[in-house]
């Protein structure tokens, strides 16, 4: 600690080239702020998904529906414990652009199925009281200020009821939580029942996929096989996965983000390799004649090499801490997309390897320089000066 | 010939020291077997034209740099033999250095600067305060300790780099032509000053100098010519 006004008054000798170089790696860690709450935005539905839940959709496609009846007979496939369904809804509150997702569930199947969303017990059963009724997460409830007993018209994009109208009417009935931070509690689930009863006659009986939660997740893949057997050589053949893999494939559309969001984030840490290096390089360059006298009083070339490597991780590890706090405090604002990455956040885990990287790549950067200062001759620096 | 002072109870021992660098494929031999003994409590003037091996030779008795023959002696201590880490350590407790140029760290106040050597102690935040203002006042600059550098006299930066180097309480001084970049007025005060350090606190102090006026202050005074010793000058 003694030696830190040392560097630390190092750092403030060339203030306007301190401050660039601080700049651009602040802006290195707001990007990375952001890429990490991206992604896990869009493959951190992966970490979520139960072990022990399975995902039946249409062997064609997720946009292919398969008849309700398939519950029962899955029910009766060995190691099934439990079987739900969802429909994908497409409906527009307001305005198209505030995405949130609303499907139609049976809510004790659900409930069940899903024991992340929690719901307080009287809204539980109120929703089983009311026909009409929908839950709603507490993102998208305090997002258009609903609250129990508000009546919400939502349109549907794919279904019409009877009457030919695509307006549909809710009655919200119960706000659910995440029982963990990543639990996306934007959508609205409301009753399988009251939908397929008033919707017209397409569609009728169909659902769009199947959840199975497996009594043994060991034997998840065998439970897989036996229900994509089931339904071998019908009208709608069934393609089975676990939870994980089915949101890895949706997540897929957009690409392989893991090595996109890894590719981008190389290339910014690479130029700020660059950018850092150059600093420390020029830095040292500049006082040899001071690294000399350093040396001269007593200073050994450890502790030379210690005082550069400090200086350059104090140099990262700053704009690394400062950037990562204002890409925390930005992304805590929310989903900047109006709801089309519900699960938008920055993950402590990346915010720590975020420090890592911060202090990382003050060491490499630092490294050559301080290896420089290390070896420089006493002798020789005094004569430089 | 080799100037010798008293052997007996000598602090400085330069014996048979040779040093040669080397320049591509050319040897350049800047000191050959030279013999210099420096009592304890003596100031040494140490002049001689440029290139004559004046620094090369402070800067051996410093441990900053190697004989190429010949052994350098301080306080008992075999200087020459020792690893660069225990060099180091050694310089840290036994040498202050005064640069022509000051080389005090632009980025640190004065009191900083002095500061400096004694962030190799194992003393406390407080002791070295106390020891910084003692070689503050020492060179009577005490009212200069919060200002940086680059707002004192040349004169005032020397007197700076003169409490860094006794702030240790070293053993030995060592000078490198601290009036060189000084008008005569602040040359005359830093060799008034070293002399005081001398007398009045019996510091070793040994200085590389071509200031004329160097002699009369010293108490002894060695010439260097083309790597050797004399104590007369050249004619």
């Amino acid at each position: 600690m003694k030696y830190l006004h040392l560097v630390w008054s190092n750092l403030k000798r060339k203030k306007l080239r301190t401050s660039l170089t601080l700049l651009s790696i602040l802006v290195a860690f707001i990007l990375f702020g952001f890429l990490s709450a991206i992604q896990q935005a869009l493959v951190g539905g992966v970490a979520m998904a139960g072990a022990d839940r399975l995902i039946v959709r249409h062997k064609v496609s997720i946009i292919q529906m398969l008849p309700e009846s398939y519950k029962a007979r899955m029910e009766r496939i060995p190691g099934v414990s439990l079987v739900a369904h969802q429909t994908w809804f497409g409906g527009i509150y307001q305005d198209p652009k505030k995405f949130f997702m609303q499907n139609p569930v049976v809510p004790e199947e659900f409930l069940s199925m899903f024991p992340e969303l929690v719901l307080p017990t009287e809204q539980k059963q109120a929703w089983l009281a009311t026909r009409t009724g929908a839950i709603v997460g507490r993102t998208t409830a305090e997002r258009f200020h609903w609250k129990t007993g508000d009546r919400v018209p939502i349109q549907s994009s794919i279904w019409a009821q009877e009457n030919g109208s695509r307006n549909w009417e809710f009655d919200i009935v119960g706000i659910y939580d995440g029982k963990k931070k990543g639990t996306d509690t934007t959508p609205l689930f409301f009753r399988y029942d009251y939908f397929d009863e008033a919707r017209g006659r397409w569609g009728k009986g169909q659902v769009g996929w199947f959840t199975i939660r497996v009594a043994d997740p060991a034997r998840a893949a065998e439970v897989a096989k036996l229900v994509d057997q089931e339904f071998e050589n019908s009208s709608a053949e069934t393609k089975t996965e676990p939870e994980g893999a089915f949101v890895q494939a949706w997540a897929s559309q957009l690409g392989n983000i893991v090595l996109i969001v890894a590719a981008i984030l190389g290339a910014v840490f690479f130029t700020i390799l660059l950018v850092a290096g150059n600093t420390m390089a020029q830095a040292v360059r500049e006082r040899t004649g001071e690294l000399g006298v350093l040396k001269a009083i007593g200073f050994t070339n450890g502790q030379v090499l210690a005082l550069v490597l400090v200086e350059s991780c104090l140099l990262t590890v700053l704009g690394g801490v400062l950037g990562l706090g204002l890409a925390w405090v930005m992304i805590s604002r929310g989903d900047p997309t109006s709801g089309l990455l519900p699960m938008f956040f920055f993950p402590t885990r990346d915010l720590l390897v975020g420090l890592g990287i911060s202090i990382a790549l003050g060491l490499v950067t630092g490294i050559f320089p301080a290896l420089q200062a290390m070896r420089l001759q006493v002798a020789d620096a005094l004569r430089g000066t | 010939m080799n100037e010798s002072g008293t052997d007996n109870g000598a602090l400085v021992h330069v014996d048979g020291v040779g040093k040669v660098f080397h320049r591509g494929s050319e040897d350049i031999h800047v000191l050959t077997d030279l013999h210099l003994q420096v009592p304890a409590g003596e100031f040494l003037a140490l002049m001689g034209p440029s290139g004559s091996g004046k620094t090369t030779l402070l800067n051996l008795i410093g441990g900053l740099d190697r004989p190429t023959e010949g052994s350098v002696t301080i306080a008992g201590e075999s200087v020459h033999q020792l690893s660069d880490r225990r060099l180091a350590g050694w310089r840290a407790r036994h040498i202050g250095f005064v640069f022509q140029l000051y080389n005090l760290m632009p980025t640190l106040t004065t009191e900083r600067n002095v500061e400096l050597p004694l962030l190799l102690t194992h003393l406390s935040k407080s002791e070295r305060k106390k020891h910084v203002a003692a070689a503050l006042a020492m060179v009577g600059l005490s009212h200069r300790a919060g200002h940086y550098p680059r707002t004192l006299s040349g004169g005032e930066q020397q007197r700076a780099g003169i409490a860094r180097g006794i702030v240790t309480d070293p053993t030995l001084l060592l000078c490198d032509e601290p009036t060189g970049d000084l008008d005569r007025k602040a040359g005359d005060e830093i060799l008034k000053l070293l002399h005081a350090l001398n007398r009045e606190h019996g510091k070793t102090i040994i200085m590389v100098t071509h200031d004329p006026h160097a002699p009369a202050r010293a108490a002894r005074t060695v010439y260097l010519n083309k790597g050797q010793l004399s104590s007369e000058p050249l004619a």
